[in-house]
């Protein structure tokens, strides 16, 4: 076996037997991140859905005055709420600001007289739009009192003899051609941050410790008295953080691939197709951001003096790939050839079309293969240079 | 032969080495004595290929430690100060693995390791993580590992600074049947009765200069005194700061 495939097995094998290394690569990317990323599911479908299904109780102040409203309501769903019912809509405001009432619905004094005088009849719906599912549940009881609203207005306009069409001259028509997949951009850029977060995370020990640790436990001296030059020592040690960032990425890829399948994205309006194959050009669009990362996270824990100081370094390092995956979510961002060189940001953005069932163009991916693997190598010549010097012992 | 010439070595603002020159011949134990932060780690890190000399040539066989350092490090056995094992990896492991590097494989390998292991008395903890190693069983682990590749020359950087009286016994034995054997051994200590005990040759360095070489009979001549902690004393005295 060559140099380069002694030292990689070597740090393989070291590094298997350390449970922070173990801990970081199989369980904090393939089973913390597909977990948080349902429970975050969850919580927004939970927020954000109300279902149509879903009887709501709501308290109504001044029932009394319009039993055929409350009536109709309830036909769609909404009922009467009994308990804690405010004395008026100054009440009724403060209960919605302290959150002790989600939504009220207040039907004005005058309820009656106006709407026998056909004058426009007041009901107020009281919500903060700030609380996401109350402002969803609002827009439903807002619809139903629309439709109510309009069933009399056509009963009107006939009982004079004037076709309910004369005062709606224009008919508005809503076509979305966004993909089902396609609504949850913010979603997505958080499933694309987790899978380079967990790349990075599993070879995030192993890059410290064939360096920085290396130097702490004073194993590298002896280490360059062998007659294998530096380049090959690296090269080695660079291949094996290369080898546990493609198994932990492997491995969270396979976690998403369960969890997806399990929560419940299409009420999000997200296909739910992460297939094997799904996964398998996921994974293939991702593997060139281990090497770069492997030759990043060298180059950096190169420069520290114990493993601390690197720990300190490469943990906000971390954080760097999310610049572009925020500002690609943020921005919108649209893909284009020359944002195929950015490392992080290219990957996002082919992951994110391949999971919204986009058609993938061959040519962006090889470009975004090349240019991540071409950085990366030039971060690994890089580091290579800054271990072939003699301050490196320290 | 192990060959210095007018090394000169800096770090930053601090001179380690002002010029040094010595010999240690094939077949002896050269012994490399001074008082702290004289230049002997930094003379045997020169040696052993990891530092290179600002001035000065440093030969071992013939072959330059600056200019053909990879042919130098298939020649040389170095047991550094402390002796950097990996924890996670047994003993054997330990040992195997810098065999690997120098290029062995296979059965040779395997028996190379099993002799070194069986003559350093370390079978037993064979397979154990070096994790839990005692100060002694690291530097007989670290030896073994030094002596993989069967090495004709041997740097040790202090190999008895934290062992007890036996495991130092056991060290002299083996540093003496190396030498029986052909090797040529320098060593770096500051401890007089070690150096008394096992060095045919003496080369005593101050402030990163010479202050004396030679046999310990000649060395008692010149000096006048037989006792080797006044030679010790005297020699470092007669070199300036």
């Amino acid at each position: 076996m060559s140099a380069v495939g002694v030292v990689c097995r070597k740090e393989i094998l070291d590094n298997a037997r350390d449970r922070r290394t173990m801990f970081s690569t199989l369980v904090f990317g393939p089973l913390f991140a597909p977990l948080l990323f349902a429970v975050m599911i969850n919580i927004v479908v939970d927020r954000a859905v109300s279902s149509v299904r879903e009887i709501l109780h709501v308290p109504i102040l001044g029932a009394e005055r319009a039993p055929n409203v409350v009536e109709f309501l309830r036909g769609r769903g909404i009922e009467r709420e009994l308990d804690a019912l405010p004395q008026d809509l100054e009440s009724a405001a403060q209960a919605v600001r302290a959150d002790t009432a989600e939504l009220v619905i207040v039907i004005d004094e005058a309820f009656g007289a106006d709407f026998a005088a056909q004058s426009g009849a007041r009901v107020t719906v009281v919500f903060d739009r700030s609380d996401t599912r109350a402002t969803s549940r609002a827009e439903r009881v807002r619809a139903a009192l629309g439709a109510y609203s309009e069933q009399i207005g056509a009963l009107r306009l006939l009982a004079r003899g004037v076709h309910p069409n004369v005062v709606r001259p224009l008919l508005v028509d809503q076509y979305d051609v966004s993909t089902p997949a396609g609504r949850s951009a913010l979603l997505l850029g958080v499933l694309t941050y987790f899978l380079l977060f967990a790349t990075l995370m599993g070879g995030l020990h192993l890059a410290i410790d064939t360096t920085a640790g290396e130097r702490e436990r004073k194993s590298l001296e002896p280490l360059l008295t062998t007659p294998v030059r530096r380049a090959e020592l690296l090269a080695g040690k660079m291949a094996a953080t290369i080898a546990f960032m493609l198994l932990s990425l492997a491995l969270t890829l396979a976690g998403f691939a369960i969890v997806l399948n399990v929560v419940p994205l299409a009420e999000l309006g997200m296909s739910s197709s992460f297939s094997l194959a799904t996964a398998g050009l996921a994974f293939v669009i991702l593997a060139p951001m281990a090497p770069f990362g492997a030759a990043l996270l060298t180059l950096v824990a190169s420069f520290t003096k114990s493993y601390k100081e690197a720990q300190t370094y490469l943990g906000l390092l971390l954080l760097v790939p999310t610049l572009p995956v925020a500002v690609a979510t943020i921005l919108d961002v649209k893909t284009t050839p020359a944002l195929m060189w950015v490392p992080s940001m290219s990957q996002h953005l082919l992951v994110t079309a391949l999971i919204k069932n986009e058609p993938l163009d061959i040519m962006l991916v090889a470009q975004s293969m090349v240019s991540t693997l071409l950085l990366g190598a030039l971060l690994a010549w890089l580091a290579i240079k800054l271990y072939e010097r003699e301050a490196l012992l320290g | 032969m192990i060959e210095i010439a007018e090394v000169a070595k800096s770090f930053g603002a601090v001179q380690a080495l002002a010029g040094v020159s010595f010999t240690a011949q094939t077949g002896r134990i050269t012994g490399l004595l001074g008082p702290n932060g004289a230049g002997k780690s930094t003379c045997l890190r020169i040696l052993s290929t990891v530092l290179r000399p600002d001035r000065g040539r440093a030969t071992i066989a013939g072959h330059d430690v600056a200019a053909d350092a990879l042919a130098v490090r298939r020649l040389i056995g170095v047991l550094p100060h402390g002796a950097g094992l990996y924890p996670q990896l047994s003993a054997r492991e330990n040992i195997a693995y810098y065999g690997e590097l120098h290029g062995l494989a296979g059965a040779a390998l395997r028996q190379r390791v099993a002799r070194l292991l069986e003559r350093l008395g370390l079978t037993e903890i064979a397979e154990r993580k070096a994790k839990g190693f005692s100060q002694g069983e690291r530097t007989k682990v670290a030896l073994a590992r030094a002596l993989v590749h069967d090495p004709r020359y041997l740097l040790l950087d202090e190999p008895t600074s934290g062992l007890d009286v036996m495991a130092t016994r056991d060290l002299r034995s083996w540093l003496v049947e190396l030498k029986s054997r052909g090797c040529c051994i320098l060593f770096s200590s500051h401890v007089m009765q070690e150096v008394a005990a096992l060095a045919d040759e003496l080369v005593i360095i101050a402030h990163g200069r010479l202050a004396a070489s030679g046999t310990p009979e000649s060395l008692a001549a010149s000096f006048r005194n037989a006792d080797l902690e006044e030679i010790f004393v005297d020699a470092v005295a007669r070199v300036a700061p």
